[in-house]
């Protein structure tokens, strides 16, 4: 890391962790953090999605493990009396190990075939959730307490979200500190060895396996990973909003994950994370035209397309060395 | 018995039919068209304008809607995928074009048609009864009927004809049937026209018997996605096998697995995974599309 990229870093960290809350402290807009969290949370989702892209797999199936995810807390949660804070590593690790099960199969599946096989595998997740009988159908699973608190020796860590006055800033910097650490994870694995892998195996896996690469293991230690934020994600998720049901992730949840990726730009590590802030906030400014919304949104999206067709971190400042 | 095959054959020519849209263009430009439901829904409510509302005759009402679907897939290929397709660095890009191509779709009939489940009236009345063994409306039978036609004129339009020699060359190999002289450029707008005027005449068969409504454009994509994958993608016999085995495998799951509550469309999903782990390719795909 060079000295610019750790002092955009920190200012990064500075806005987000000090400047937005005193932003919303002062303008009293208190609604702005359940939307931030949104998006902190399908930012932590669509880098999984990315990590997969990075791989050259199309991932249309990150809505299942968000959905998985959130059913395991969930269930954990009120049929087992765990507290948030185990079931939230559990809920990312289930997923993980669903994903290697499901992934030795499909994961030989390239290019279109894994695109459609992972849409329907979300499908394959709404179904199981509404047949089987431990996530009670269609009413889902509602009611989800509040995390409690954390104390390590006695001393308070983590206070209990029921008695903050306003849960929602707990669940801000549970979000916002959660996909610091995913989008680190990530930066740093692009950066390693294994980094190196994926990029070759993203140009070619024949070739990369020539040389004596384990592609098979490396793949599947992606996807794990990628179902491993996915289910991170859908955990939160079930527990902010107290409920989880069937559809709350479903086939255009999956597909928006994808666009997020795409939208900020598939060969940038902060791709995602542009694009999920692009795309929601987009959506939800656009709510004022009422019945032209989705009309202009998906020009836009369009647009987009045809004039930065590799992302909108592509859009490089005039004067500045293409990198 | 005899009833569920019949249903089986008449939801297989449909599907078959979607399916066969869709491959072709994925043939042919190596795009997925996630649109593809969309445009189904559109062509139902042109028709629906013009069959239902206007009161024009049926094969007119068909006519227009072939054509004007065919004239949006030329504009959507010439003005959005073309453009992308050259200039960005992955193909997965056309992914995000195809989806936005779908909200945009969606949106359009939102504002031109509601959100209304449509109908329009029956072609022919009647039933056709044959000891109760196999109950068949007539206007089903028809639909049928004019569905397998319609394959069958695709097939021969593909074999026999210039244009169809021209396309699969094209979906053989892109390179070589540019040196062979093949007019890429137009050809690629030909195809992706054939593919959504496909999906227009679907709609138009299907909203005289289902009706039609904006939500069914996202099932009918995830739908004939699962036959391409059967088939396998870009294999124009694919589509036609995919669709055929997709429909009468709703139709004898869903009658077999009547007393189980809602678990057909699941067990469907599943055993395509396990039947795709052990066949990457579909049946009869090419390897890796």
């Amino acid at each position: 890391m060079n000295t610019k990229q750790i002092f955009s870093s920190l200012l990064f960290l500075l806005s987000i962790l000090v400047l937005i809350p005193w932003f919303i402290a002062t303008s009293g807009r208190w609604d702005l953090y359940y939307t931030l969290t949104s998006v902190a949370l399908l930012a932590i989702a669509s880098a999984g999605v990315w990590l997969t892209f990075y791989i050259g797999r199309i991932n249309i199936g990150q809505g299942a493990f968000a959905l998985l995810g959130g059913y395991i807390t969930a269930i954990l949660i009120t049929k087992a009396h765990f507290s948030f804070w185990i079931a939230l590593p559990l809920s990312g690790i289930g997923a993980a190990l669903i994903s290697v099960l499901i992934g030795l199969p499909i994961l030989r599946l390239r290019g279109v075939y894994f695109a459609m096989i992972t849409l329907v595998l979300t499908e394959v997740g709404r179904l199981s959730a509404l047949a089987l009988p431990i996530t009670n159908g269609a009413k889902g699973i509602s009611n989800i307490p509040l995390p409690g608190k954390v104390s390590l020796f006695g001393i308070p860590i983590i206070p209990d979200f029921a008695t903050l006055e306003n849960p929602r800033i707990g669940f801000y910097f549970l979000a916002v500190c959660l996909m610091i650490l995913c989008f680190a994870v990530v930066f740093r694995l692009v950066h390693s060895r294994l980094g190196h892998l994926c990029r070759s195996m993203q140009q070619n896996e024949e070739l990369t396996a020539s040389i004596g690469v384990n592609i098979a293991y490396i793949r599947i230690i992606i996807y794990a990973l990628c179902s491993f934020m996915g289910g991170i994600g859908g955990s939160i998720f079930a527990v902010m909003s107290q409920s989880i049901y069937p559809s709350s992730f479903q086939v255009a949840d999956s597909i928006n994950f994808m666009l997020n990726c795409f939208l900020g730009g598939l060969g940038y590590v902060f791709g995602p994370m542009l694009g999920t802030v692009v795309l929601y906030f987009g959506w939800d400014l656009l709510f004022q035209t009422g019945k032209y919304q989705m009309l202009i949104y998906s020009s836009l999206l369009i647009l987009c397309m045809l004039i930065l067709p590799n992302g909108l971190l592509s859009l490089r400042l005039p004067g500045r060395k293409n990198s | 018995m005899e009833q569920i095959l019949v249903n089986g054959a008449y939801l297989g020519a449909q599907y078959a039919l979607i399916a066969l849209g869709l491959t072709l263009i994925f043939a042919l430009m190596n795009v997925l068209n996630f649109a593809h439901g969309q445009m189904y829904v559109l062509g139902g409510f042109v028709t629906y304008t013009i069959y239902g509302q206007l009161g024009m005759p049926y094969a007119l009402a068909l006519l227009v809607t072939a054509v004007s679907l065919a004239v949006v897939g030329a504009v959507v290929e010439r003005f959005l995928f073309r453009p992308v397709i050259r200039r960005s660095q992955r193909d997965e890009s056309t992914m995000l074009l195809a989806a936005g191509l779908g909200f945009f779709l969606d949106a359009v009939i939102l504002l031109l048609f509601g959100e209304k489940q449509r109908g329009v009236p029956k072609l022919i009345d009647g039933v056709f009864n044959w000891d109760f063994r196999v109950i068949m409306p007539h206007d089903r039978i028809l639909i049928g009927c004019l569905a397998v036609g319609c394959i069958v004129l695709f097939i021969l339009f593909m074999h026999f004809s210039k244009t169809g020699r021209a396309l699969r060359a094209l979906a053989q190999d892109r390179d070589a049937a540019q040196l062979m002289g093949v007019d890429v450029d137009r050809y690629s707008m030909t195809g992706f026209a054939l593919g959504a005027m496909l999906a227009g005449i679907v709609g138009g068969l299907l909203v005289t018997i289902t009706g039609v409504n904006l939500g069914m454009g996202g099932p009918t994509s995830t739908k004939a996605f699962m036959m391409v994958m059967i088939g396998g993608a870009g294999v124009i016999p694919g589509a036609i096998v995919g669709g055929v085995i997709l429909g009468f495998m709703e139709s004898i799951l869903l009658s077999a697995l009547a007393s189980y509550g809602d678990v057909t469309y699941l067990l469907i999903f599943v055993s395509l995974m396990i039947f795709l782990a052990i066949r990457p390719n579909g049946l009869m795909g090419k390897p890796w599309g």
